[in-house]
């Protein structure tokens, strides 16, 4: 246990590390004058001049040298110092903290809709056999090759512009929710519901769980009492695993229905250039994905006390 | 290697986009960014075989370069990232610990982080450049390589015949490719067919939030964006770009075979 929280440690420390670093890179490496750069999203393309460039320039301490700069950069960031957005000249962490409740509200919906209907059918297609079992896994076959932003596409094609239920994108009320959360967890669960079936496949099918059957437990009780936390070992493990592709899954969402999150607002960052909003929303993810895994391994590891092996 | 007949349609699946990206790139007349603004949004016809686009150019040639280009992006992602990671992954074990340990911390650093927000840091460093998606996605997709090979090389490093081969004065090459490569090359090929259908759907992912490749070049993903807006009027365009991801990550998994 300690040494999984020291690894966790040690990652969370390498996120912060590099991610300051690449967008230090990223903030040497811009062509051209930077000052002049930041002066232009500024004051206007038009208000330009070497005085402009000047004041941004010793504000901003661009005239320093490289090591220096990172090093002050580096100190910057471990005070959470993480200056203002060179596009609207507000504070990184305030809008950042705006963006990552607005991805968490996404995040957790559409985890509740897929456990929703991962668990549920993953169970079914155990439990009935063919032909259920072979429909069902076709079905998420198929949703899986489509990437993401393929889904999300079809369901604004389908729900918001043909049927007119659900704005198209947006946010503010429940039913902007719906459309993401939704194309959110259909992804998720094209996945983890193969590995709902596979755990209680194997679990209904161990020796233990026949003698209970024997002994004559009800259905119910021997799948409450010995199926229950045995098949739930490899599904927790499994989210694990498929924070990767939510937090992925989240980035092209959020771009996809305007959803004012941290994913949307990495790539509107990316496409500006405004480095420090990059760095607040990829140290937020960087952050966020560590913290969920160290609470996963915990989870698993609380599950099943005989210890997670690595 | 036999391929079971899932795997053989897949592969059928992939040559035959593939031919289709080749003959369009080759024969069609017209080049990605050819307009004839007084054919703008024309359905399929003799003259243009998928119809044009909004600015009147030729779809069949843009699909056919966006397609080869997906193509490149994940045959060249494939290979650098099996070769990186199965060679750094047998080292790790062979190489003694000190190797090991550096290795691990490394794969810890990348493992941080989301494998698309570093992929959308480097196309910060360089929008639309095609090679640095190219080493982005690689660098990514060889930690996987690396612990699969890593952990299967762990048994075979020990078991008797290597250790035999080793003193009956085999040299390494032999050791690796008698011993090794066969434990390892099942597990290898289906993490190839996988990240193959993952580094196109990640240049597809940044095409589609507009920081990956940049018009006017032929992306699958950006093509998707470019074209949302005329649904209404010209579905069958929005249809091609859609279609043909999800052929092409469909391919994938079926010559996969196993499941990720």
């Amino acid at each position: 246990m300690k040494a999984l929280l020291l690894k966790r440690l040690l990652q969370l420390i390498t996120v912060v590390w590099g991610v300051g670093t690449l967008t230090f890179v990223l903030m040497r490496s811009l062509p051209g004058d930077m000052a002049y750069r930041i002066a232009a999203s500024r004051y206007g393309q038009d208000n330009v001049n070497s005085d402009a460039a000047a004041l941004v320039r010793e504000e901003l301490g661009l005239n320093q040298h490289p090591l220096e700069a990172y090093w002050h950069w580096l100190t910057d960031l471990l005070q959470f110092n993480l200056g203002n957005s060179m596009v609207s000249g507000l504070p990184v962490i305030e809008s950042v903290q705006h963006m990552l409740g607005h991805s968490m509200l996404l995040a957790f919906a559409g985890l509740m809709v897929s456990i929703l209907i991962a668990i549920p059918l993953g169970l079914l297609s155990a439990w009935r056999g063919n032909p259920l079992d072979s429909v069902l896994m076709g079905l998420s076959s198929a949703i899986r090759a489509m990437p993401v932003f393929v889904v999300g596409v079809l369901f604004v094609l389908l729900f918001a512009l043909h049927l007119g239920w659900f704005p198209v994108a947006g946010y503010g009320t429940f039913a902007h929710l719906v459309l993401p959360a939704v194309t959110l967890a259909l992804s998720l669960a094209a996945v983890s519901n193969r590995v709902v079936r596979d755990s209680a496949k194997q679990t209904f099918r161990a020796a233990f769980y026949q003698f209970s059957k024997v002994k004559g437990l009800t259905a119910w009780q021997t799948f409450h009492r010995h199926g229950v936390r045995n098949i739930a070992v490899p599904v927790v493990a499994f989210f694990g695993i498929q924070l990767v592709s939510m937090i992925e899954g989240i980035v092209m969402i959020e771009s996809l229905f305007s959803w004012p999150g941290i994913g949307h607002g990495l790539a509107h960052a990316i496409f500006a250039r405004d480095i420090p909003v990059i760095q607040g929303a990829a140290l937020a993810m960087g952050v966020v994905f560590v913290l969920l895994n160290t609470l996963v391994d915990l989870l698993c590891l609380w599950i099943d006390p005989r210890g997670v092996e690595q | 290697m036999i391929l079971r007949t899932s795997q053989w349609l897949g592969l059928s699946l992939l040559l035959g986009l593939l031919l289709f990206s080749l003959l369009g790139i080759t024969l069609s007349p017209y080049s990605i960014s050819q307009q004839d603004l007084n054919a703008i949004l024309v359905p399929p016809n003799a003259e243009h075989w998928l119809g044009t686009d909004h600015f009147g150019r030729s779809m069949l040639s843009r699909m056919a370069h966006a397609i080869g280009l997906s193509f490149a992006l994940g045959i060249l992602c494939v290979v650098t990232s099996a070769f990186l990671g199965t060679t750094l992954g047998v080292m790790a074990v062979w190489a003694g610990k000190r190797v090991d340990q550096a290795l691990a911390v490394v794969v810890n650093i990348l493992l941080a982080l989301p494998g698309l927000v570093i992929v959308l840091l480097f196309a910060a460093i360089a929008p639309g450049s095609f090679w640095v998606l190219y080493i982005a996605i690689s660098l990514v997709q060889w930690v996987e390589y690396f612990r699969v090979t890593r952990a299967i090389t762990q048994g075979v490093i020990q078991s008797p015949a290597r250790q035999s081969s080793n003193m009956m004065g085999f040299g390494t090459w032999y050791q690796f490719k008698r011993h090794i490569w066969p434990a390892i090359a099942p597990s290898v090929f289906t993490l190839a067919a996988f990240g193959g259908a993952n580094a196109i759907l990640t240049m597809a992912s940044l095409g589609f939030v507009y920081v990956g490749i940049q018009p006017p070049l032929a992306e699958l993903g950006l093509m998707t964006v470019e074209l949302f807006p005329f649904y209404s009027e010209a579905p069958w365009l929005l249809a091609q770009p859609l279609v043909v991801i999800a052929l092409m990550v469909f391919g994938f998994h079926l010559l996969a075979g196993k499941r990720a």
